[in-house]
């Protein structure tokens, strides 16, 4: 397969996922502060903190933090290279530049996700928007990045191309759940308990799809240790870290070449840290300290990745 | 009943009352569609063609402007006779115009015979002179040719003396098969029934009859050759062909910066490190090959790619140099070409030709620009010509100006009565000037799939059926018997 066309399918997915995943968090936001009368502001600043997008946004739209200017923000705005419609955009430009690569459906699926994601986008920054509209747009991208996994998984021949996708989006998940994990956990510090916590957790969970799962595998009330404990090491949990790397790690051993050991080395190290670590020993060391350390991993797979395969010299 | 154009061949209605009798079944049909059903079936077509991004970027738009190519429902029919004529024909004009270019680039029989004045050659902008004598495969040049054909009533005869005259000869990098292909496809989904009616000849297996084309072309001792399409990128206003016909063959769609030359060796960069190519096919011109040996502010070719072409380690469809051959002011000549390289005699006619580089023809062209079609030699795709009946006498003037200053860029044609079919437009169904653009690939044999793009000028009374001057696009069937 071409280096350039592994690096378009790559980020096709990497930007799919992305998309995805800030319509969850916008969602998830959205509803926690509707739990708040009166200031909401800490929700939507730990919004912008996740994404690491806090100084794009004052730099735009100054110091204040408003729910319509986050969402704005995030949602719409071309300015901000990470927006939910920028990424279905670089998604969709990445598709068109490997259409042949792909097949007509899933082409398809992602060039209409970006056409009808542009019509309707002007809801979203309409003054007197509802929020009832806001949770619809939300829920229309999650279902339109299920049906692009699913038309991917569902026509594509298992071959490079399609290793390339699965490495995009497992990556770009993993970078997401961390830092969805990281900035509420930091947030809501595990001691403090307050009426709005169960809330809280309980929509945090349903940000990445995993109310329902959560309730399943304890049985129990929700407590934030059991939360980090299943997004990070449970590893039947589809958007958990360790299921992310176990694929990373397994595709990876499917494309390598002569030059990758060194960046499968890494993803071997980083999976083999999840599947054997327990939740007590990370807590005890420090769960920020160690969400940031698995996050300069997962920026180093990608610019191995990227050396390896996508823009390698001559 | 749609309205008659006076004194244009009609492809669907017989001047008088009645029907051309391969329309009848067709004709029948479509009385009996509910108008509701049809505008259904056109908003169809509209929304899949969006859908499949089957668009075109337009030049001096908006950058990453995209349009559709408006498709039109009613289909272009074509006799199993005429077709048989049509393809005789075109096969014989492309063996001629590959042993044309063959010879130019090695003993040049045909300039020293005196058929040809040796200046219309050599100081054609696309005669490369690094090409004498390097050797190319089977000694084909022209692997994919796109002819354009029309049918018209010369000036002065009646509508239905019209036949079919050859406008065009396209042989540097020919566009418009994958809406052949697209256009069968839609109007095979929008109407199935019409296809139990009609045996109409497929298509469909182009990209294949491509795809043996180019590796029979690889150079000899690459047992199973690497192809690969050459495009400028996804800016370009042809790139969904591109990516269309790299899929449809399963060959990998490279850009330049894909590319590299190692050791007199072609490679492209893979996931698993450089792979070895044997045949490209190219769409893009040859000043953009190589910035080694042509364009130096090309970023789209391969630097170093032209030294292992001469060596004859990769093959190039269509050769380097072909477009000497497809120039407005080589097209005179063509016929002649027929005439001294296969002792035949031409079974399409060109349209007559005035050369502006003659001083009498050029008198004639300046007195009579008014009737006249004038083109740019080196023009294409619609631009850089003058329609005269449907200019204004300022614009005639004007465009006189240009053609003293420069008689040897021009040559002009009798304004051609082109032939008209039905058509959707906004007042319902009206007949609509329309060409054909049939494909030619040669190899071992010389090979075509039955039909072609045919194009529709979609404003009343155009002539110019060019996409990029609004034009839009019909299915052309072929009948089987």
């Amino acid at each position: 397969m071409l280096s350039r066309t592994a690096d378009h399918l790559y980020w096709m997915a990497r930007y799919t996922e992305r998309a995805e995943n800030i319509a969850r968090l916008l969602d998830v936001t959205y509803r926690m502060s509707l739990q708040m009368h009166g200031s909401s502001g800490g929700y939507w600043g730990a919004a912008l903190g996740i994404t690491g997008l806090e100084v794009g946004y004052k730099a735009k739209y100054g110091d204040e933090i408003s729910a319509a200017n986050v969402v704005r923000f995030m949602g719409v705005d071309f300015d901000n290279p990470s927006s939910l419609l920028a990424s279905l955009r670089s998604a969709r430009e990445n598709c068109h530049a490997v259409r042949g690569t792909v097949t007509s459906e899933v082409w398809e699926t992602i060039n209409t996700t970006w056409l009808e994601a542009r019509n309707s986008a002007s809801q979203l920054t309409h003054e007197s928007v509802q929020g009832s509209e806001l949770t619809k747009y939300f829920e229309w991208v999650k279902f339109r990045s299920h049906l692009s996994r699913g038309v991917t998984v569902g026509t594509m021949l298992q071959d490079v191309a399609f290793h390339f996708i699965r490495l995009g989006t497992f990556l770009e998940r993993a970078d997401n759940t961390a830092r969805i994990l990281d900035v509420k956990y930091d947030e809501l510090a595990p001691e403090e308990s307050n009426a709005n916590e169960y809330y809280e957790w309980g929509a945090l969970l349903r940000s990445v799809s995993a109310f329902e799962i959560y309730r399943k595998v304890y049985r129990d009330v929700i407590t934030p240790n059991r939360v980090a404990e299943l997004l990070i090491l449970r590893e039947d949990m589809p958007r958990s870290l360790h299921a992310c790397l176990r694929e990373v790690h397994q595709i990876l051993g499917l494309v390598a070449n002569s030059r990758s050991s060194e960046t499968q080395r890494l993803a071997g190290l980083a999976y083999s840290r999840l599947r054997y670590a327990r939740i007590d020993d990370i807590l005890e060391v420090g769960l920020h300290g160690y969400l940031t350390e698995f996050l300069d991993g997962i920026a180093t797979l990608g610019n191995g990745i990227a050396q390896d395969f996508l823009v390698p010299m001559a | 009943m749609p309205p008659k154009m006076k004194n244009i061949f009609d492809e669907m209605d017989l001047p008088a009352d009645g029907v051309r009798s391969h329309y009848a079944i067709y004709k029948d049909w479509l009385a009996g569609m509910p108008s509701a059903e049809i505008a259904q079936k056109r908003a169809e077509a509209d929304s899949a063609f969006h859908r499949y991004g089957i668009t075109f970027a337009v030049y001096g738009e908006e950058a990453g402007t995209e349009r559709l190519i408006p498709f039109d429902i009613v289909p272009r029919i074509i006799p199993a006779s005429e077709w048989r004529m049509l393809e005789t024909g075109l096969k014989q004009r492309v063996a001629a115009l590959n042993a044309f270019v063959h010879d130019i680039y090695s003993a040049q029989r045909i300039v020293k015979a005196g058929l040809i004045p040796a200046e219309q050659v050599f100081c054609n902008a696309q005669y490369r002179p690094e090409m004498q004598d390097v050797a190319v495969r089977n000694n084909l040049y022209a692997l994919i040719a796109g002819i354009d054909i029309v049918r018209a009533a010369l000036p002065g005869a009646g509508a239905d003396a019209a036949e079919y005259f050859v406008l065009e000869d396209n042989l540097r990098v020919p566009s418009g098969v994958s809406y052949m292909l697209e256009d069968r496809r839609m109007m095979m989904r929008l109407f199935p029934e019409l296809f139990g009616r009609y045996g109409v000849a497929p298509v469909e297996h182009y990209p294949d009859l491509l795809l043996d084309t180019l590796r029979q072309a690889a150079p000899s001792g690459s047992d199973d050759p690497t192809v690969v399409v050459l495009t400028p990128g996804a800016y370009n206003s042809a790139y969904f062909e591109h990516a269309f016909l790299a899929q449809q063959m399963g060959v990998e769609l490279v850009e330049g910066q894909d590319l590299f030359v190692h050791d007199e060796t072609l490679f492209m960069r893979t996931t698993q490190g450089p792979k070895r190519v044997d045949v490209i096919y190219r769409r893009i011109d040859d000043d953009f090959l190589d910035p080694l040996a042509f364009r130096r502010d090309s970023t789209l070719g391969v630097a170093g790619l032209l030294s292992v072409y001469r060596a004859g380690r990769v093959s190039i469809a269509n050769a380097v140099g072909t477009g000497v051959a497809d120039d407005k002011s080589i097209y005179p000549y063509v016929p002649d070409m027929i005439r001294f390289y296969l002792s035949q005699e031409p079974i399409i006619a060109n349209v007559p030709t005035y050369q502006c580089r003659k001083a009498d023809e050029l008198g004639y062209v300046l007195a009579n620009m008014a009737q006249l079609v004038v083109k740019e030699t080196h023009g294409a795709g619609g631009y850089g010509m003058l329609v005269g009946p449907a200019s204004t006498s300022a614009e005639i003037e004007d465009f006189k100006l240009r053609v003293k200053a420069a008689p040897d860029k021009y040559i002009a044609q009798p304004t051609l009565a082109l032939s008209a079919c039905p058509t959707f437009v906004e007042a319902g169904i009206a007949p609509r000037h329309i060409d054909l653009r049939p494909f030619v690939l040669s190899g071992k044999e010389v090979r075509m799939a039955p039909g072609g793009l045919t194009r529709v000028a979609l404003k009343e009374g155009s002539l110019v059926v060019n996409s990029s001057q609004g034009g839009g696009t019909k299915d052309t069937w072929v009948l089987e018997s």
